[in-house]
């Protein structure tokens, strides 16, 4: 068996990251204990390994360590975790997994390696299971479904936290209780925005559901890149072991990013674009693909990611390789919150990449999909005209496009804006859907059957231009 | 010297990149394995000392000092009965045994072969004893699915008499089913299956140039921005313009015999819906599941970027096989992009020289040799069949001007721009027609003319001219709006606009709209232009278009993609006549007024 070996001074100190010469017998990716003078210990991991030089980053950060006296033990084993669902849900931890409620420290489950597995392809079932958020915008134009990963695209100030909470609150709603976990990963969070999603979880009854793992804000950066894998190792072990729908909750993956390109500057690599390394697509991957549902298992792990994008800017690398790696993403719009809209969420770039899956007879309703579709379109088509008619004038508008204003402006009062605490279920969405297309005329409803029109109303419709 | 000298060991190990020596107990893309997991690696880099490894696994807890064992061998595949309807990792891992041996998550290690050696097949020869054969001849044949037979080829490089030859019954993969002695006397004793290095395109006879169309069954492709078997496509855009939507509709309706579909880091849901998929589907021409014609490569992005890395040669290896036999195979890549940035990490570690955004220095030539692997040939064998490639490009920011897209884009011939603002209003397929381009439409027009319409050419120059001229008057629309333009250009406007939705844009999840054949796409277009031709008249007769637009002809245009497949091309004509019908009524009330 691999044996704990120790070693004392370190070679060199460089931002997070400390060289040790002369070690033996250490394997890649392995944990270290890294302990100064003063006694305090700190963990870190084996980022490079050679025959007599190990580089180390170290979670807590290097600053006060002294390059003579630490000392350095080798545990030879990669970071683990101890899992059950007993001595988890209900607590908070740090962003280590240690106990930062004064309760014990778990001992009598698994031990895990963080960093998990790829779930095999073959392996997963597609997930299509419709879950309810009461939220129109998403409900009836990206609709999120069990086993999914839908991050929140925000921007600082914006009310990313309100909306998340406001999912939690009432997609458990459509579960059962027994079956439902909440798992909560902050990285580099103020303490009040973590206070505010515990009392949240807390107003809601959730609480013995959920398990918090917290780095906040003024913690160790480097930290911030274990912190995910703890919440998602935690999460695999109570959807795939325990059978419970899991919904992870990880904010802010910006925080991330930006320890990962410390500790790549750090490295002296290579940076890619905006100094991000090359790798950042992949090591996203590796914490948004342990989502999903498993063949013949009755878990699932549901992925809700937030970001704020830098600037604002969706083509920020953050946002576009999460985009590009997660099934969809609800964006928040700054002009619509500045217009008083909650939840300000600008359907356009927004995406559910399951929701034809999830959506139609049996599981919401049959005309769904092509609602949708003509939501999407009509409204893409009224941001044009109003960008129009802020240079042309409403009165030299075509008589048709002005009824294309009258639908921006019912869509985003009518159907967007809602209620922090309104609950619509999908009937209800899809009915406001179904009359906001109503005012535009049946030329323009390309996207819908002859059928579906008349369901929506065709006679109140006629009735009203007349 | 230390007898262990001799074995070779790790010296450094940072995340897939592994350095082991002594250099010289290792050749250039050599096939290792490392440590007592047997973790499969590449030999990458050689220099004095030191011989640098790719590993295809994850790297930790691996140590310096931790053994090294050469194979002998470059990186190969094997090739055989037994890869139709099949999923692979990019290493060629067979990933339903991986299932059965370690459960649902994918872990690391040796893993027995790729190809099943208890399966039974049924041979049959068509070679007597006695021969003489040539590299890449055909010795006889076995059913592998419904849908495709399955032709033994003596490997290339191996020659000479047959001296034995099996009678026709069932074998398995470990059989040797031929024995060919060779002019210089060696002795080849061939089995069904052989390997071949993954990075060596495979000879053939001579290389045809693309004239027939790869029909897709989509429109906005096939009629305006065409494929050729054996010719190549880039699809770039943005996160969500649907290059996985397109590369899916491809795999099930292009009209290959083959399909290889490499999900090379992408998402691992995007597999398991083709596997829920395929099975389901039927070919429109046999009548059987797809999934009888696809070979499946999954390394998706939460993978081994190292085996991503290798999945794309993997994938086009396994295409040329099948071309050698005489079929058609498209191979689709997802994404392109994903297999760049496995270069880069790799390129990173090893600390070359970074060149355009940490790119390689030969990003350009790799991509270049890549797509330079399609083609229509003539096989080792005599037999015409062809490599489609189609890779999927994953531009960060949705920036066409960074350099994946570039370079791919002076490799690729037909290019199928993907745009974010169509995308946004769920207008599908996203494919920029001002910025799509293919250079086969001359090529495959002789085609089309003959087997579809004669009309085929100027039909589609029509449409192109009525779309640029409103792309045109958009610009202006987006300053004046729409009321201020004379009515002759409205009517190129609302053309331009019935083209759009009623001909262009296709949906993926409908069951007749999905795939339109040929047949289709020509009489779809004929009606359509004709209503636009007669909307002329309207103008001219001063009678308001929209009068016109709301004729009830009009939704029965709309609903056509829907409601017909095309094999009938009555219903077509008689929307035509109605046309003309409603038309002329509204030119006669208007004179009579
Ligand atoms: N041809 C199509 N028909 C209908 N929907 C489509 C089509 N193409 C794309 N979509 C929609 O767009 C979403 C994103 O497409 P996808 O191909 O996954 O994008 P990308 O691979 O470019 O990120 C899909 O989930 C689907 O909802
Ligand atoms: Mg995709």
């Amino acid at each position: 068996m691999k044996g704990i070996l120790e070693y004392i001074g370190l070679d060199r100190i460089s931002g997070p990251l400390v060289v040790i010469s002369g070690v033996r017998g250490v394997g890649f990716g392995e944990i270290v204990e890294i302990v100064p003078s003063d006694g305090l210990s700190r963990q870190g991991r084996i980022l490079s390994i050679s025959e007599d030089v190990a580089v180390v980053e170290v979670f807590e950060g290097t600053s006060g360590l002294a390059q003579p006296t630490t000392r350095v033990r080798f545990l030879g084993r990669p970071f683990e975790i101890i899992v059950s669902k007993e001595e988890v849900l209900g607590r908070i931890f740090d962003g280590l997994g240690r106990p930062l409620d004064g309760g014990p420290v778990p001992f009598r489950g698994e031990r895990r390696n963080i960093n998990g597995l790829p779930i095999n392809p073959v392996a997963r079932a597609y997930p299509q299971d419709f879950i309810q958020t009461g939220i129109s915008a998403i409900d009836g134009m990206n609709t999120l479904v069990r086993g999914q990963k839908l991050p929140i695209f925000s921007g600082s100030g914006l009310p990313h936290n309100d909306l998340a909470t406001q999912i939690v609150r009432q997609a458990r709603l459509l579960t059962e209780d027994e079956g439902f976990a909440v798992i909560f990963g902050a990285m580099g969070v103020r303490h009040d925005e973590a206070e505010s999603f515990r009392r949240s979880f807390e107003k809601s009854g959730v609480l013995k559901n959920v398990a918090m793992f917290l780095n906040l804000a003024d913690d160790p950066t480097v930290e911030r890149l274990i912190t995910p894998r703890i919440a998602l190792t935690v999460a695999e072990y109570l959807a795939f072991e325990q059978g419970m729908h899991v919904l992870v909750i990880l904010t802010d993956m910006t925080n991330y990013c930006e320890a990962l390109r410390e500790v790549a500057t750090s490295k002296g690599e290579v940076p890619s674009r905006k100094g991000y390394p090359g790798y950042l697509y992949s090591d996203l991957a590796s914490i948004y693909e342990r989502a999903g549902h498993i063949i013949d298992k009755q878990g699932s792990i549901t992925q809700i990611a937030i970001l704020t994008m830098p600037d604002d800017d969706i083509t920020h690398p953050i946002p576009d390789l999460t985009g590009y790696i997660t099934e969809g993403q609800i964006v928040l719009d700054r002009s619509l919150a500045q217009r008083g809209i909650y939840p300000p969420i600008n359907v356009l770039p927004s995406l559910s990449r399951l929701m034809s899956d999830g959506i139609g007879e049996g599981r919401t309703r049959k005309d769904h999909a092509n609602l949708a579709s003509q939501l999407y379109a009509a409204y893409a088509h009224a941001r044009q005209v109003q960008r129009l008619a802020s240079i042309i004038g409403e009165e030299d508008l075509s008589a048709t496009d002005k009824l294309y204003l009258t639908f921006a402006r019912k869509f985003h009062d009518r159907f967007l804006q809602q209620g922090a605490d309104e609950n619509r279920t999908i009937t209800r969405t899809l009915e406001l859907g179904g009359e906001l297309v109503m005012f535009l005329p049946e030329q323009e409803l390309t996207r819908l059957k002859p059928e579906e029109i008349d369901q929506y109303g065709r006679i109140k419709r006629l009735a009203v231009s007349h | 010297m230390e007898s262990t000298a001799q074995q070779p060991i790790v010296t450094m190990i940072s995340g897939p990149v592994v350095k082991a020596r002594p250099a010289h107990r290792f050749s250039m893309n050599e096939m290792v394995e490392v440590g007592d997991e047997r973790l499969v690696g590449e030999i990458i880099d050689l220099d004095k000392d030191l011989a640098t490894i790719q590993v295809y696994e994850d790297t930790t807890g691996l140590r310096p000092g931790a053994d090294v064992y050469a194979k002998g061998l470059p990186l190969y595949v094997e090739l055989g009965p037994g890869l139709m309807g099949e999923i692979f990792d990019g290493v060629q891992r067979p990933l339903e045994i991986l299932r059965g041996k370690w459960g649902d998550f994918i872990r690391r290690g040796k893993t027995g072969t790729a190809l099943p050696r208890d399966k039974v097949w049924q041979f049959t020869p068509s070679v007597r004893p006695g021969a003489m054969v040539l590299p890449g001849e055909i010795l006889g044949e076995l059913p592998e699915s419904h849908l495709i037979t399955h032709r033994i080829m003596v490997p290339p490089g191996v020659q000479g008499t047959l001296e034995h030859i099996v009678p026709k019954g069932d074998y398995t993969l470990d059989d040797v089913i031929a024995v060919i002695r060779s002019p210089s006397d060696k002795i080849h004793e061939l089995k069904l299956f052989h390997r071949w290095p993954v990075r060596k395109i495979r000879p053939y006879r001579e290389r045809l140039i693309p004239s027939e169309p790869l029909i897709t069954g989509q429109r906005v492709i096939d009629t305006f921005f065409p494929l050729a078997r054996g010719g190549t496509a880039g699809i770039p855009g943005g996160f969500g313009t649907g290059k996985t939507v397109a590369q899916h509709q491809l795999s099930k309706w292009a009209d290959a015999d083959i399909v290889v579909y490499i999900g090379c880091g992408e998402r691992g849901n995007e597999m398991t819906g083709v596997l829920v998929d395929l099975p389901k589907l039927l070919d429109p021409r046999t009548q059987r599941p797809l999934i009888e014609r696809t070979i499946l490569i999954a390394n998706t992005s939460d993978m081994p970027v190292a085996a991503r890395e290798a999945s794309i040669y993997t994938g086009v290896t396994i295409a040329e096989y099948y071309r050698d036999m005489g079929y058609d195979v498209a191979l689709m890549a997802d994404s392109t992009s994903r297999w760049a940035e496995a270069l880069r990490e790799i390129s990173g570690r090893l600390e070359e020289m970074p060149a355009e955004e940490g790119f390689p220095a030969y990003l350009a030539s790799r991509l270049a040799a890549f797509y330079e692997r399609a083609g229509q040939v003539v096989s080792l064998s005599g037999k015409k069949g062809s490599v489609t490639l189609i890779g999927a490009v994953s531009p960060p920011g949705g920036d066409f001007s960074e350099p994946v897209t570039m370079h791919t884009k002076r490799f690729v011939q037909c290019f199928w721009a993907l745009d974010k603002e169509l995308a946004s209003a769920r207008y599908f397929p996203a494919i920029n027609y001002l910025q799509s381009y293919s250079v086969y439409i001359s090529a495959v027009e002789p085609w089309w003319t003959e087997k579809v319409g004669n009309t085929w050419r100027t039909l589609r120059e029509k449409t192109i001219n009525i779309l640029q001229e409103d792309s045109r008057l958009q610009n202006i629309v987006k300053l004046l709006g729409e009321e201020a333009l004379p009515d002759d250009q409205k009517r190129i406007i609302e053309g331009a606009r019935l083209i759009k939705n009623d001909f262009l844009q296709q949906g993926a999840l409908d069951p007749v709209d999905t795939y339109a054949g040929p047949e289709k796409q020509f009489l779809l277009l004929d009606v359509i232009l004709h209503f636009i031709e007669r909307l002329a008249d309207v103008v001219k007769a001063r009678i308001p278009l929209f009068r016109a637009m709301e004729l009830p002809v009009v939704a029965e245009i709309h609903r056509l993609k829907f409601t017909q497949r095309g094999d009938d091309p009555g219903p077509f004509k008689s929307i035509k006549e109605q046309i003309d019908k409603e038309i002329n009524a509204l030119l006669h009330r208007q004179d009579s007024l």
